[in-house]
């Protein structure tokens, strides 16, 4: 074997990421479709941050008999009741919302009384306890910054690129939102505040991808005047390959770890960002790119003298 | 680019000697800690309530309450007010924000008018008429009297003040560790108290109002009176918490206010039950003293949140301005409500929206995945990109040390709060660090390739590399700066440890490399990159 690795990487390569857009497009389309559609019809698992309610972590001195809980929830009246595994087996999440007109803060107290009576090895260990009111608030003002932050970088890649990459950018990231919150929506993965903040960081991390992938295109359409657009989108791609590679297995690795050890509290949170890499990465290719190319861009930058491809492919 | 300037390598000597001073506190015993010379940075990473367990309280002040509260004082000072001078009225009513009345003399309605305009209400700064209350003539020898809009805002603003401070003087005298109380938004007060602090003892001396007023009785009215809702005007009904009465009928202004109290404190009665003693200021034991030489014979209420605690009858006038609170107390109550009168009553209800606890022992284990996810992550990084890049690989991870210890020096210096979703947040930071270094090495192979000797393929791959390298982290201050102003709690810990970890990412992926790659050589004279 030879080290180090990056030699294994070829040095030019000429896949033709182009020409799979058509199929990339109608793949992204139908996912698209399908995302709107899970949203619409069971929408997202909103957490107690957005919903409002009681959320007790409960912890056991024997595996949580979570079938047990669930019927005393329902036996002792509590509205909407859900048990369920919180890392390690001892661990459960139970969850209610209060009783119409009841406060949190009572129901919540009226519910550990409860448990601990009929589970007396049962130990509250952390506590939410949520109102109508600023759960609202919370879900308005998480929304708000994921709009805030589509427009400013939107209003950044104008500035720096051009309005037609800016529109491909934003296209490109709105299409991964979608997508990340088709996926919660269909693995009922809790909405959270935290759950708003893996999706700005999906918005950050794609952000960047697509900033970096026209940083490539825009210096190879002032360098190659008259080849073709979709040609140019084609050489930036292939000479970016290696970066896109090895940056995105890094990424991958440092989040796998936390994925698998980081337990019940980081897991939707790294699962959201891992999967926004992923999407991210290929909605630079196959949205923001293919975006570029049908809407057009203006080559009449005179900063560098026409060269021809093919005569050194990379001066 | 690669040449070694001194302020270059200044700058990242500085930086690793800052690195390591100022997160060294966080892995050494507290003994050692202790023996250390003052000079020397002490402040440990500042961790979440989601860390080192803990309870975050949002309350939000009932301002509307307090409003209604005063409407219904005014419509009493009107009352009082047009007695003391013996004009005649009728029609005392309050009809939304207006408090409306009827002069029976008409002869007497420029006289009334003129007495309201001159004792009802408070100054108020910045307002015309330089008063809280508006008074004016309406036809039909009307009055009509409301606050002017500006009052409310101003009532609203300083009993969310007054709130804060009561707050923290009721949560200081539990003794309570640190706790931090902050205004939110206009009318929200969020307390954060961490470690061992128990929620539910915080939450019943904060959630009180703890409204102290002496009130009479009115022992004229029939039960009948009272079930038919019949009441008389400026009289209520209080719920009773002593054994005698399921309620009473009060006077509606009260003889003294708990504001006029200077001490309270648990004691106990002449039988041995639990009471609280208490002392009224110089104008408090006035009002008493000559309010009970007036009463002699009949009932006084004392009254918390408009519930009764007991209602005794007065004997003798009390001009010594002190006493005692007896009732259904144990120990424990009795010492609460001495609490609670002592730190001053609320000037509005709080209603709490959001509560989250955290035990102790829960915080410890999500430092223990924390740390542990950490450490996996960088180490994989590590093996990942010295596998990839060889020597330079090398470099990268010394980089990415350095700014693992430059982003804990850094938040624990501005004791900025790290939280659990903040340590993923730290681990992608560092992913994004890592494509900074792929960016540039990249940048050199395609240097290297086209033909460039190593030197000038490494000094470009540099230069060339730095825009997108810039743009890209411009995008990621972006987000991180619209989750800091978003979030709240936890997010915004996370999007604090994205924003420092974009400026030292920065630094060390571009400075740090520099520095090795610009030494390395010049001392070894390289005639080719080891990464082409």
């Amino acid at each position: 074997m030879r080290w180090p690795l990056i030699r294994y990487i070829p040095r030019s390569t000429h896949y033709r990421f182009v020409r799979w857009a058509p199929v990339a497009a109608v793949i992204s389309a139908v996912l698209l479709v399908a995302s709107i559609g899970l949203l619409v019809v069971q929408g997202l698992n909103l957490g107690i941050d957005f919903k409002g309610g009681v959320a007790l972590e409960v912890q056991m001195s024997r595996p949580a008999p979570l079938a047990q809980l669930r019927t005393t929830l329902d036996q002792i009246g509590a509205h909407d009741g859900q048990v369920q595994g919180f890392g390690s087996p001892n661990s459960a999440m139970v969850k209610f919302l209060p009783a119409k007109g009841e406060k949190p803060s009572d129901a919540s107290k009226h519910v550990e009384t409860e448990l601990v009576k009929r589970f007396p090895d049962l130990k509250v260990t952390s506590r939410s306890e949520v109102g109508a009111k600023v759960s609202g608030e919370l879900l308005l003002s998480g929304f708000k910054a994921l709009g805030v932050a589509l427009l400013l970088t939107l209003g950044y890649i104008w500035f720096r690129f051009g309005l037609s990459y800016g529109t491909g950018a934003v296209v490109a990231v709105i299409h991964d939102i979608v997508l990340t919150l088709g996926l919660l929506s269909i693995m009922r993965i809790e909405f959270s505040m935290t759950e708003i903040a893996a999706l700005l960081t999906v918005i950050g991390y794609s952000m960047n991808e697509k900033v970096i992938t026209f940083d490539r295109l825009k210096e190879n359409l002032r360098k190659y005047k008259t080849t073709p657009l979709r040609d140019i989108i084609d050489l930036s791609e292939n000479e970016r390959l290696s970066r896109t590679i090895i940056t995105g297995t890094t990424a991958l690795l440092a989040l796998g770890g936390t994925m698998i050890f980081g337990g019940p509290v980081l897991f939707p949170l790294v699962f959201t960002m891992i999967f926004g890499i992923i999407i991210g990465t290929y909605s630079s290719i196959y949205i923001a790119l293919p975006m570029i190319l049908i809407w057009g861009v203006k080559r009449n930058d005179d900063e560098a003298t026409p060269i021809k491809l093919g005569a050194a492919s990379r001066p | 680019m690669l040449t070694l300037s001194r302020w270059k390598i200044i700058a990242v000597t500085l930086s690793v000697i800052f690195g390591i001073l100022f997160s060294l506190p966080n892995v050494l015993p507290q003994k050692t800690l202790d023996a250390m010379p003052g000079w020397l940075p002490h402040q440990k990473l500042n961790l979440g309530l989601d860390l080192q367990g803990g309870s975050y309280l949002l309350y939000e002040v009932d301002t509307d309450a307090l409003h209604r509260e005063r409407l219904s004082n005014l419509m009493e000072d009107t009352r009082t007010q047009l007695r003391g001078e013996q004009i005649p009225f009728g029609e005392l009513a309050q009809q939304g924000e207006v408090i409306s009345v009827r002069i029976g003399d008409a002869s007497r309605y420029d006289a009334a008018l003129n007495l309201l305009r001159k004792n009802l209400g408070a100054p108020l700064a910045g307002v015309i008429g330089g008063k809280d209350v508006t008074v004016s003539g309406k036809g039909d020898n009307r009055i009509e009297v409301t606050f002017v809009p500006e009052a409310q805002r101003a009532d609203a603003a300083k009993a969310v003040d007054q709130s804060i401070e009561t707050v923290r003087r009721r949560i200081d005298s539990l003794g309570t560790k640190e706790p931090s109380i902050n205004r939110q938004g206009t009318n929200r007060i969020m307390i954060q108290a961490a470690g061992e602090s128990d929620p539910e003892k915080l939450r019943a001396v904060i959630g009180k109002t703890a409204k102290l007023t002496f009130q009479m009785v009115d022992d004229s009215v029939t039960a009948e009176d009272v079930q038919a809702g019949r009441l008389p005007p400026g009289t209520m009904v209080a719920q009773s918490e002593d054994q005698y009465a399921p309620y009473y009928v009060l006077k509606k202004r009260a003889l003294v206010s708990g504001e006029d109290l200077t001490n309270a404190s648990q004691t106990f009665d002449q039988n041995g039950r639990p009471a609280v003693a208490f002392a009224f200021n110089g104008l408090g034991a006035k009002k008493f003293g000559d309010a009970t030489a007036r009463n002699i014979g009949r009932k006084f209420a004392i009254v918390l949140d408009n519930k009764v605690i007991s209602a005794p009858v007065i004997n003798s006038a009390l001009p010594g301005g002190s006493g005692i609170i007896t009732g259904n107390f144990t120990a424990e109550s009795a010492n609460e409500l001495a609490l609670l009168l002592r730190s001053g009553a609320l000037p509005a209800p709080l209603n709490i929206e959001d509560q989250r606890t955290v035990t102790a022992e829960l915080g410890a284990d999500a430092v223990k995945a924390g740390s542990i996810s950490l450490a996996i992550g960088a180490a994989s990084m590590f093996v990942f990109v010295i596998l990839a890049y060889g020597l330079f690989g090398g470099f990268a991870a010394i980089a990415l040390v350095v700014n693992v210890l430059m982003i804990v020096g850094i938040m624990s210096m501005t004791q900025a709060t790290l939280t659990f979703p903040g340590i993923a947040g730290l681990i992608l930071t560092l992913a994004v660090a890592v494509d900074a270094n792929v960016l540039i090495y990249e940048r050199m192979r395609d240097e290297a390739n086209a033909g460039r000797t190593p030197m000038a393929a490494a000094d470009h791959g540099y230069k060339l590399a730095l825009t997108s390298i810039l743009d890209a982290n411009i995008t990621s201050l972006i987000s991180g700066l619209i989750m800091f102003s978003f979030g709240s709690g936890p997010v915004k810990g996370f999007a604090w440890t994205l924003v420092i970890g974009v400026f030292t990412s920065l630094f060390t992926a571009i400075f740090i490399t520099q520095v090795l790659i610009g030494w390395w050589f010049k001392t070894t004279k390289p005639k080719k990159l080891p990464i082409a």
